[in-house]
């Protein structure tokens, strides 16, 4: 039998369902896998292992006899856990919710379930998905894959290390201002954020409302296609989410590339940015000319205010959306007698770790009468021209091309005590959120000590395919995916 | 430029029924004067006659008929709850008797 955990999650559902190996087999493997690695990388919260053998038998029962399954029958997968799953915990590696266990399923956990994926685990991620190292995880910082010393980025830092490590085929995360593209770009992996109401939000629990959105972490571009068209499409539970049909994606990515048009942002390579960042860049559009498509400079003028406009209004939506949070109804409640005003402050206060707390502050400001106008109907303002600096850019160009973060991923420890140089190294994915497009980052080369690099493609509102399709392109045209992290005990 | 002082943080926090020790108001102050100074980058803009976009989509009321679904049960919306009776969250108490 080949290893199994090399195969691409089509590849793992097609040997499956050919009567290769079991569902069991496959899982026992990835369980297996886990067992050995993770406590190295810490990319897990829970790892489901008895449901997921209970998932794997009925699969197998189901092929016995000769029932049909679901598109992602036997192919195990990780969730970050803020993506509520019923009777499991759900934490947002957040003291609060350390013993929150969901009486619901999120909407795209249980499309997973009728696609029979096989859930093998939650997965780390920074306190409440705010940050981007998976360091202000209540719990334990996440280990990068490729260097054990390094962040694997964030929010979705477990999924994506958990995808690198080949602990699972494939993984959801969420991305608010970058935090499944940045991990992705820091892990070496492929990280699909979709447009804004092209997967449900039903059931993710909310950092950002208007920013927030489901995606997805796989190896490769093909994968990412598989899955999101499991997790795409209309929900009547998210009012938000769009009527919009879904494509077949698989079928759309194998389609040519010659003769699209790719814009080079002059601003996202301009000051700040490290010089093995750039050079992956450049390389990603010589690649694309060589593949027959057309690469043109744009201008997207006002990217040197997408940081602030990110933080005002995400920290404002976050702390109404946070509010929830009261030691009452579920989470941590403070102990000893006290009045209800006390009883909030103090289970809040106990319950969340200090960046969340920075955040709530920042929006509860943003929001205060007297600052209102100045800072958060300000950004709302030019939240709109951030919006028409990309609707201009892509009435011109299919996509653009575009560096993840300034550099790769940093060292633990190196960026903790300064909230705002992190915040400042959101500028090129941040933007991105504000205006609702969809994007997908995917590895582009090595740099700095071997690290990986990503570049990302953003495209038009729910043109998904597109980008998969230039993505899968130049994983076929170039040969950055071989190398690999190498996790083999000394 | 609005200088973030801690009696500002203080009622920031207070806001935001968070409590802070002396040592978290002196560090917060800190950061939130360096991270709200930052934000007024936005002031070099001119936005004069720009509409306000609070979400990326066009978005529509959504209607649904007024029918009577299932909905969670008491024991599941309880379950989680930290003070509980059968039936009821626990607080303290909001109205005191005369």
């Amino acid at each position: 039998m080949p290893d199994l955990i090399e195969l691409s999650a089509g590849d793992l559902h097609r040997k499956l369902v050919a009567g290769d190996v079991t569902a069991r087999q496959i899982v026992e493997h990835f369980l297996d896998r886990i067992e050995q690695i993770d406590g190295r990388i810490g990319a897990f919260n829970t790892v489901t292992a008895e449901a997921a053998l209970d998932k794997a038998a009925d699969i197998d029962a189901r092929l016995d006899k000769g029932e049909t399954v679901g598109p992602l029958a036997g192919v195990p997968i990780a969730l970050k856990d803020n993506l509520c799953t019923r009777g499991v915990p759900t934490t947002c590696s957040s003291k609060i919710l350390e013993h929150f266990v969901p009486p619901y399923d999120a909407t795209v956990v249980e499309r997973l379930d009728l696609a029979d994926a096989v859930l093998l685990g939650k997965t780390n991620l920074d306190e409440f998905a705010m940050g981007s190292t998976t360091e202000s995880s209540a719990f334990a910082p996440s280990a990068n894959p490729w260097d054990l010393s390094r962040v694997p980025g964030g929010s979705s830092g477990g999924s994506a290390a958990a995808v690198a490590a080949d602990l699972a085929p494939l993984a959801l995360g969420s991305d608010t201002g970058g935090s499944i593209r940045q991990p992705a770009s820091f892990c070496g992996v492929t990280g699909l954020k979709p447009t804004y109401g092209r997967v449900s939000r039903y059931g993710l629990i909310a950092y950002a409302s208007s920013l927030d959105q489901i995606g997805t972490f796989s190896r490769d571009p093909r994968d990412a296609a598989l899955l999101l068209e499991v997790i795409a499409g209309h929900d009547p539970r998210d009012s938000t989410s769009a009527r919009e049909p879904v494509p077949d994606y698989a079928t759309e990515l194998e389609k040519e590339v010659a003769g699209m048009k790719i814009g080079l942002p002059r601003e996202y390579l301009a000051e700040g940015i490290a010089l093995d960042v750039e050079a992956a860049v450049r390389a990603a559009a010589d690649a694309y000319q060589g593949l027959g498509a057309e690469v043109v400079d744009i201008s997207l003028p006002h990217t040197e205010y997408a940081v602030a406009t990110y933080y005002i209004i995400g920290t404002a939506e976050a702390s109404s959306n946070l509010a929830r949070f009261d030691g009452i109804h579920y989470g941590r409640r403070a102990d000893g007698k006290m009045n209800v005003d006390e009883l909030y402050s103090r289970s809040r206060s106990e319950g969340l770790g200090d960046e969340v707390k920075r955040r709530i502050m920042l929006g509860t400001f943003a929001l205060s009468a007297g600052y209102y106008d100045a800072y958060y109907l300000k950004a709302l303002k030019v939240r709109r021209l951030i919006k028409k600096d990309f609707d201009d850019a892509l009435a011109g160009v299919d996509c653009i091309l575009a560096p993840v973060a300034p550099t790769v991923a940093y060292k633990q420890g190196e960026m903790i005590d300064d909230p705002l140089s992190l915040y400042l190294a959101d500028i090129y994915t941040s933007a991105t959120n504000l205006a609702g497009l969809p994007a997908i980052a995917f590895n582009a080369g090595t740099g700095e000590g071997g690290l990986p690099i990503g570049v990302q493609l953003m495209g038009r509102p729910f043109e998904e395919s597109g980008l998969l399709r230039l993505a899968h392109a130049f994983r076929q045209a170039t040969d950055h995916h071989l190398a690999r992290p190498n996790l083999t005990e000394d | 430029m609005t200088r973030i002082t801690t009696d500002t943080v203080e009622q920031v926090a207070d806001l935001s029924k968070l409590i802070l020790s002396d040592e978290e108001l002196a560090g917060f102050q800190e950061q939130l004067d360096k991270i709200i100074g930052y934000f007024e980058v936005l002031n070099s803009l001119d936005t004069t006659g720009v509409e306000p976009l609070a979400h990326p989509l066009d978005l529509r009321n959504v209607f649904r008929q007024d029918t009577v679904e299932d909905s969670a049960s008491r024991k599941d919306a309880l379950a989680n709850a930290p003070d509980k009776t059968d039936e009821a969250y626990k607080v303290p108490v909001v109205i005191e008797s005369s």
